[in-house]
């Protein structure tokens, strides 16, 4: 093997070693429970209290609004079904968009069960709703508003800013959550700038370990826990810290937003050189544009006749790593909500592969990656089902 | 509590004058099941019996787990095992017995005695009516049955006196390792694990076949097949699988020949494959999960142009099951859940929408000709470069 690109990014992304290096200390040094009362307890608590501070700091908010959680699931779970509990009695109406990843999607259809009603607003060919169907839909029963920054698959971006505006206007009761897992350290998520209550962000996805993630929420903002137990964060989020996790979060969040602007300069000009050349091969299609209305990092590519399997393994045996749809769902064969909601082909529809970027992609990964889907997919759509 | 397991077999005890042959095999299939529990164990065979002790601490339902798989069993007794020290001792040892296995003493009972040593004293109706009497004596509440007792309390006196009163089925069958080994073809499905159990539970030892064909399966699909032949190697013991790479030669026939006739085809190739391996292992037949008219490959005719490239035989030992009959026994064998995996196999990717269903011979091996150019070069290239992975029974769990 020549040369290997890793390009799935927007499944999880490689620790960085100085997230790593604090890990490892924190789980072998100082390994405190920060509940204890001793010093080594103290110590455990001030490497939470720093980590909340460098995050904090990133999205231009108060260290008292981020609570820590075992990941972007959580962090979703606990906005959409904390906050329905909490404000149950203001209304019983939600809205969200149809390309929410399955850890909103999911605690909706939920609340569905429960009797909430649930409008899913359409997307247009770009991934993007309409502030139009969104006003249509906003009443004074709707209670919460929650919708994805970046989408997972095909990288649009909503237009959130408008959007709050349009709900604080319509639905002044209404909650706003925004998912901004793919979008956290790749493009501007200030949440008050936003005019948004609750954010969910994921370590893994920043060069932080697994198992680690966080959820803003405004202050003075009323939402349940999900987890009860022994009180900690403020009784918000019960459970022991995970506090080597939340220390490598921190530093790995600093890290990454610190070099945001530069990073995502340099993950368009790689992107734009990708989609110009891998739209140049026979069968391809892109789905978005070149432009920055998408996220730096995410590419959708669909390959007509060769299944996003097949690709993806083809790729693999060189070295060249993507996904198939969403990587979270991957194991179970079943269509993308987001590939449907925005009009694909139903010939495409098993057919589209996901290449991610992050700051650390090479040109010469890129191109390595193109020159490969120039050598395979000729050659696989010689041998279609028939 | 138990320290002693009777080992119940019975259909190899009636094969003359090989018979030690069989109960060799079975000692042999114990040890390796029991190699796979933790705790130390002897195994004895002491007139035409078999028992095994346990030397050390051991989870009375891991050892019973581990011994339910092997072949041959036809039943398990924990047994409590006591010196002989006269009748008073024995009863004593009886009525102690049923008061901790038994504490809810609301049930009934009848003792089933055995004199197989004929210097005892009492015979075995004596030793019915003084031990029921005994225990009747010590749990007021106990009742007799001779009909239909809720226990069955046997007391064997031999050199050692036996005294159990649960047996759990075994799986029946012959111990592996005593009729030869034969060939599987295992895919990634639910039909072929439960024949390879199939054809051990005869005593047939397996070594397998899978064919995969990267990058149109995955790396996944392969693993599944590895941990499929992990679980039937409970029973089978060690399973020596060939993994061949089957891509190439799958695209050249799709190239040449109808489309239709792929299925078939590749499965001819496969069995031709199949059968070097199993040659080259000593194999005396192939063993496929077949069943008649599951599938279009699977009809009377279709089975006829596979079988036909095969100087072998191949048995099928699923051929008059129907898919709940099946799926039941890979439930039995935990088989199931990792059969329904879903993973791509090689005989799907390029499977035609209306693929033949009654195969001409004669059209098959015309069609074959088409193959004639490159065909013996991606066979020997597909056998050589054949991975051999050694799946023994028990590891990594």
């Amino acid at each position: 093997m020549e040369m290997e690109a890793y390009l799935d990014n927007a499944a999880t992304t490689r620790c960085s070693a100085r997230a790593a290096e604090i890990m490892m200390r924190l789980l072998t040094e100082d390994y405190g429970n920060p509940s204890s009362l001793h010093t080594m307890g103290a110590r455990a608590e001030n490497y939470i209290k720093e980590a909340r501070k460098k995050i904090a700091k990133t999205i231009k908010a108060q260290e008292k609004e981020i609570i820590f959680t075992s990941g972007g699931t959580e962090a979703n779970n606990m906005a959409v079904l904390g906050s329905v509990e909490a404000n149950k009695r203001a209304g019983n109406h939600i809205i969200t968009s149809a390309i929410e990843h399955a850890s909103v999607e999911q605690p909706m259809r939920r609340l569905e069960e429960m009797g909430y009603h649930v409008t899913y607003l359409p997307v247009n060919a770009e991934g993007v709703i309409s502030l139009d169907d969104l006003e249509a839909a906003l009443d004074h029963e709707t209670i919460l508003v929650s919708i994805m920054q970046v989408n997972n698959e095909i990288g649009s971006i909503q237009p959130i800013k408008d959007a709050a505006a349009l709900i604080r206007k319509k639905a002044p009761h209404a909650l706003i959550h925004t998912d901004a897992i793919q979008s956290y350290g790749k493009i501007e998520v200030y949440p008050k700038s936003l005019d948004i209550d609750l954010l969910s962000v994921s370590g893994h996805k920043i060069h932080a370990p697994k198992g680690v993630g966080f959820l803003y929420v405004k202050e003075k903002t009323k939402i349940k826990p999900v987890l009860y137990g022994g009180g900690q964060q403020k009784g918000m989020r019960s459970g022991t810290e995970n506090v080597p996790a939340i220390a490598a979060l921190g530093e790995a969040a600093a890290m990454i937003c610190a070099s945001r602007k530069a990073s995502a300069e340099h993950m368009y000009d790689l992107r734009r050189f990708f989609i110009r050349e891998a739209a140049l091969l026979d069968g391809v299609t892109i789905h978005g544009t070149q432009e920055k209305d998408f996220a730096p990092h995410i590419v959708s590519v669909s390959v007509d006749g060769v299944r996003s399997e097949v690709l993806l393994h083809a790729l693999e045996e060189k070295g060249v790593y993507v996904s198939a749809g969403s990587a979270c769902s991957s194991n179970k064969p079943s269509v993308s909500r987001t590939l449907k909601a925005i009009g694909m082909k139903e010939s495409l529809l098993g057919s589209t592969v996901r290449f991610s970027f992050c700051e650390a992609t090479t040109k010469e990964e890129t191109d390595y990656a193109i020159t490969c889907m120039r050598e395979i997919i000729p050659f696989l759509r010689q041998y279609t089902r028939k | 509590m138990y320290q002693s397991f009777l080992i119940k077999y019975a259909e190899i005890a009636i094969k003359g004058k090989n018979r030690y042959i069989f109960e060799d095999a079975l000692v042999r299939q114990i040890h390796r099941a029991l190699k796979q529990v933790d705790g130390s164990f002897q195994v004895r065979r002491l007139q035409g019996r078999i028992y095994v002790d346990a030397k050390s601490e051991f989870d009375e339902d891991e050892v019973i787990g581990a011994l339910s798989k092997v072949f041959g069993i036809v039943g398990i007794c924990p047994v409590v095992l006591l010196e002989d020290e006269g009748f008073d001792k024995l009863a004593q040892e009886v009525t102690a017995y049923m008061d901790r296995v038994y504490p809810d003493k609301n049930i009934t009972f009848k003792v089933h005695a055995r004199r197989a040593r004929k210097n005892y004293p009492m015979d075995s109706m004596e030793l019915n009516a003084a031990l029921g009497e005994k225990i009747l004596e010590a749990f007021p509440e106990i009742r007799v049955d001779v009909h239909n007792p809720d226990v069955l309390l046997c007391v064997e006196i031999r050199e050692e006196i036996n005294l159990y009163s649960e047996e759990i089925k075994g799986p029946g069958g012959m111990p592996v390792g005593t009729n030869g080994k034969a060939m599987l073809l295992l895919s990634g499905g639910i039909d072929s694990p439960v024949a390879g159990y199939m054809i051990a539970k005869r005593g047939v030892s397996v070594d397998a076949v899978y064919f995969h064909a990267p990058p149109y399966t995955s790396e996944r699909a392969r693993q599944k097949v590895v941990d499929l032949a992990k679980i039937i190697s409970r029973y089978t013991g060690d399973i020596h699988l060939h993994i061949v790479n089957f891509t190439d030669i799958q695209l050249y026939i799709y190239e040449q020949c109808p489309h239709e006739e792929l299925t078939i085809l590749m499965r001819r190739y496969m069995m031709r494959i199949a059968e070097h391996f199993a040659k080259e292992n000593n194999c005396l037949g192939l063993v496929t999960g077949e069943s008649i008219g599951q599938v279009a490959s699977q009809t009377m005719q279709s089975l006829a142009a596979t079988n036909a490239v095969c100087t072998m035989p191949v048995y099928r030992p699923l051929i008059g099951f129907d898919k709940n009959e099946i799926i039941g026994i890979s439930e039995k064998i935990d088989a199931y859940e990792t059969s329904i995996l879903p993973f791509e196999d090689c005989c799907t990717i390029f499977v035609a929408k209306h693929p033949v269903t009654k195969p001409n011979l004669k059209a098959m091996e015309r069609s074959e000709k088409r193959l004639s150019e490159k065909i013996d070069q991606l066979m020997e290239t597909a056998i050589k470069t054949a991975e051999i992975v050694c799946v023994k029974a028990g590891e990594d769990e």
